[in-house]
């Protein structure tokens, strides 16, 4: 099978769709959005069979020479190891399953063509993001991503709060792949190729470790990361991105999008690995974004936000691991993530439609009795975002990144905390999503139960949330390592700093409890209610601080302030446009020159016989004068 | 005063032009404007017959025929032009003919 087929189908059907939506039927459109990634997501798991039949031996293919000039070749070349096996698989079946509950999410959308043809652009987009085999091929895909996140975000653009939020997404994203289109710059100008297998093969002989330039370089591409996967300084954009329809929000959180940030990473290993300042940097930047996404999330009142500012997080969790060398934990957290944050989202999507779509979850209530199967799905949903343990998918991957953020050789003591401490941040909020919704007493009628089609792909989703944790289980249980074998030729094992299984149980053991402790907390704050907790929530300082989270640490105000205001301040004052003043005066010059020489055109005969005479007598002048000289 | 009649011609000769040149410039009677330029042709002709008795050679004088046959028809085509503006502007003011301003 031919690699190029996974990316190649969703395009052809986007194009397909672009061209003829509206002459076509909607049972038509379902077919081909659908299909093309159910198509798409077949080819991706023959070739993965293709890979692991070969015992792991990338499969590359070249399709077509795009640019060849002298000193620079790139070419539509795909390249499938074993980590883009992984982003592949994850991106067409979760993809074709969010595709599925689409159908019956958006039914009745005006625009139900357009949908699914930025749906399935969106796909290939990213595909050919983790398949490119050189960086200016993924450079492509990754702009091809902005570019749907936008179309996509601002789907209902007949609301101007949509495309606010649709432009916001895109020019905040701008600002890092800027960054990354400079380290692109910088690697070609140094190594003299983009191809991704020959930077990583040159790059330890090119530069020692801790050179500046390969930091420089390191720094610029965590820049891109950091822009596409929403975390500290860019993350202001994902919670407004929330505008989008809400499959939008599950394919831009689980399967493609901001998971980008963490593929570029891990295929950029080695330039992080010459580095050490960059991978601090990378592990802060995680520890850091996934403690005040946490905190975020735990105020908001729309659940869409509580479950953007929750992505946030767990993307923090990613970057952690990366910055620690765990790169296979990293890929290992992509996975479950995508899985139960898709499972999540399309639940919230059909809470929000059996509802009509409201979102703000102190309007909702009491849905356990009425929506029994979005109930069940949703809590496992939540137990696994929680990492509750032994039962879910989320508790392997993410006790894995806690533990090894303090054994691995780039882990630290302040990393483990950080990561402890989101546990219990993670717990608190998901069930205080969760109590709120679907307990207590009802507050708005249910007028919709979402059918099979939108029911299917949650099942499925919920039993992957649950079981694709079992490949991968620590020391301690049961030491089964099937996916960090499967990533080991494209991705180096994890240095350990720290071998101790009793301290490796400890660490389970804290996360575990605090887990459980942020339920139980959420318990009582959200079910209990104590009169000492109401009080204390309700002091001043304590109201003013809910609101400060609530507006994600006032970020925006911030970079209102810093950013917008002054370039808006800048315009205005170069409204007129101050260069061009030096052409629209050369033109005025002239213009004033030809009415001073217009006006002695008086038309009256007398004065031009004076010109014609004073004249005359100028030239006559200047002949006398002369003779004299001469004679 | 004893002026060699050469020069006494020729002094007679620019008085006329400047005599002519004045009334052109000062005058706005579109008629004695054409009058005016015919002195001043005539000065201009008076100048060339003294010069050719001066040097005793009859170009000068040939010159002056010249003169006259192109005053006559600068003045045939000067006239039908006056009457041609005097239907369109009924004036022969010549500073009310100045539509044809910048």
């Amino acid at each position: 099978m031919l690699p190029a087929l996974i990316p190649a189908i969703p395009f052809l059907s986007a194009c397909i769709l672009m061209l003829c939506w509206k002459r076509v039927s909607r049972s038509a459109v379902t077919v081909i959005g659908c299909g093309s990634v159910g198509l798409s997501a077949i080819v991706a798991l023959a070739v993965a069979a293709t890979v692991v039949a070969a015992g792991k031996e990338p499969l590359v293919q070249h399709v077509w020479q795009w640019i060849q000039v002298p000193g620079f070749a790139a070419g539509i070349d795909f390249r499938m190891d074993a980590l883009s096996v992984v982003f592949t698989l994850v991106i067409t079946i979760v993809g074709f399953l969010i595709h599925v509950y689409a159908t019956g999410y958006m039914h009745d959308d005006e625009d139900y063509g357009r949908f699914f043809a930025c749906m399935n652009l969106f796909v290939g987009s990213m595909l050919v993001l983790v398949m490119a085999d050189n960086l200016l091929l993924l450079y492509l895909g990754w702009e091809g991503v902005g570019l749907c996140s936008y179309l996509l975000i601002g789907f209902w653009y007949k609301d101007p709060e949509n495309n606010y939020a649709a432009r916001k997404a895109f020019l905040v994203t701008r600002v890092g792949d800027t960054a990354m289109a400079i380290a692109l710059f910088l690697l070609f100008e140094h190594m003299g190729t983009l191809n991704i297998q020959r930077l990583l093969q040159e790059a330890p002989v090119l530069w020692a470790k801790g050179d500046p330039m390969v930091t420089l370089i390191a720094l610029l591409l965590l820049g891109g990361a950091v822009g596409k996967s929403a975390q500290l300084p860019l993350q202001t954009w994902l919670p407004d991105a929330m505008a989008g329809p809400t499959p939008v929000s599950a394919l831009i959180h689980a399967a493609t999008m901001v998971t980008a940030g963490v593929y570029l990473i891990a295929r950029m290993h080695v330039i992080f690995e010459l580095s050490p300042a960059a991978q601090t940097a990378t592990a802060v930047i995680g520890a850091v974004t996934l403690l005040m996404a946490g905190v975020s999330a735990l105020v908001q009142t729309d659940i869409k936000r509580v479950l953007a500012y929750s992505t946030i997080s767990q993307i923090g969790y990613m970057f952690l691991a990366l910055g620690c060398g765990a790169w296979s934990a990293a890929i290992f957290h992509f996975v479950t993530h995508a899985f139960f944050k898709a499972l999540l989202f399309m639940s919230a999507g059909a809470v929000i439609v059996a509802l009509h779509h409201e979102q703000d979850m102190f309007k909702m209530g009491g849905l356990k009795k009425t929506l029994p199967g979005v109930f069940w799905v949703f809590l496992i949903g939540c137990a696994s975002l929680t990492a509750i343990p032994f039962v879910t998918a989320g508790f392997y991957s993410k006790d894995q990144i806690i533990w090894l953020s303090l054994a691995a050789a780039g882990g630290h003591k302040v990393y483990w905390l950080a990561g402890v401490l989101g546990a219990l941040l993670t717990g608190m909020y998901t069930f205080r999503m969760f109590f709120l919704v679907f307990y207590g007493e009802a507050k708005t009628a249910v007028h919709h139960i979402p059918g099979p089609v939108m029911m299917v792909p949650l099942y499925i989703l919920a039993g992957l949330s649950t079981v694709a944790g079992f490949i991968e289980l620590p020391h301690t249980l049961g030491h089964v390592t099937l996916f960090s074998n499967w990533l080991t030729p494209v991705l180096p094992t994890v240095q350990m700093a720290l071998e101790s299984t009793a301290l490796e149980w400890l660490s389970q053991l804290i996360s575990a409890v605090l887990a459980l402790g942020g339920i139980w907390l959420a318990y009582v704050w959200v079910m209990k209610r104590p009169q000492g907790m109401v009080d204390f929530l309700s002091m001043p300082g304590q109201v003013w601080l809910q609101g400060f989270w609530r507006r994600g640490w006032d970020m925006d105000a911030l970079y209102n302030a810093l950013i917008v205001q002054p370039f808006v301040y800048l315009s205005n004052i170069n409204r007129k446009d101050l260069i061009d003043k030096i052409y629209t005066g050369m033109a005025q010059l002239t213009e004033a020159c030809h009415n001073a020489m217009a006006r002695t055109q008086s038309g009256i005969l007398r004065w031009y016989i004076m010109g014609v005479v004073l004249g005359a007598v100028a030239i006559l002048s200047v002949l006398i004068w002369r003779l004299h000289e001469v004679s | 005063m004893n002026l060699h009649p050469t020069t006494a011609g020729l002094l007679l000769a620019g008085i006329l032009f400047v005599l002519g040149l004045i009334s052109v410039l000062i005058r706005r009677n579109i008629i004695f404007m054409l009058l005016s330029v015919e002195i001043m042709l005539n000065a201009a002709g008076l100048a060339f017959v003294v010069a050719a008795s001066h040097w005793g050679q009859a170009d000068g004088q040939v010159m002056f025929m010249f003169i006259l046959a192109m005053a006559a028809a600068e003045v045939s085509v000067g006239l039908a032009l006056i009457l041609q503006l005097y239907h369109q502007l009924r004036t022969l003011d010549s500073d009310e003919a100045s539509r044809m301003n910048g």
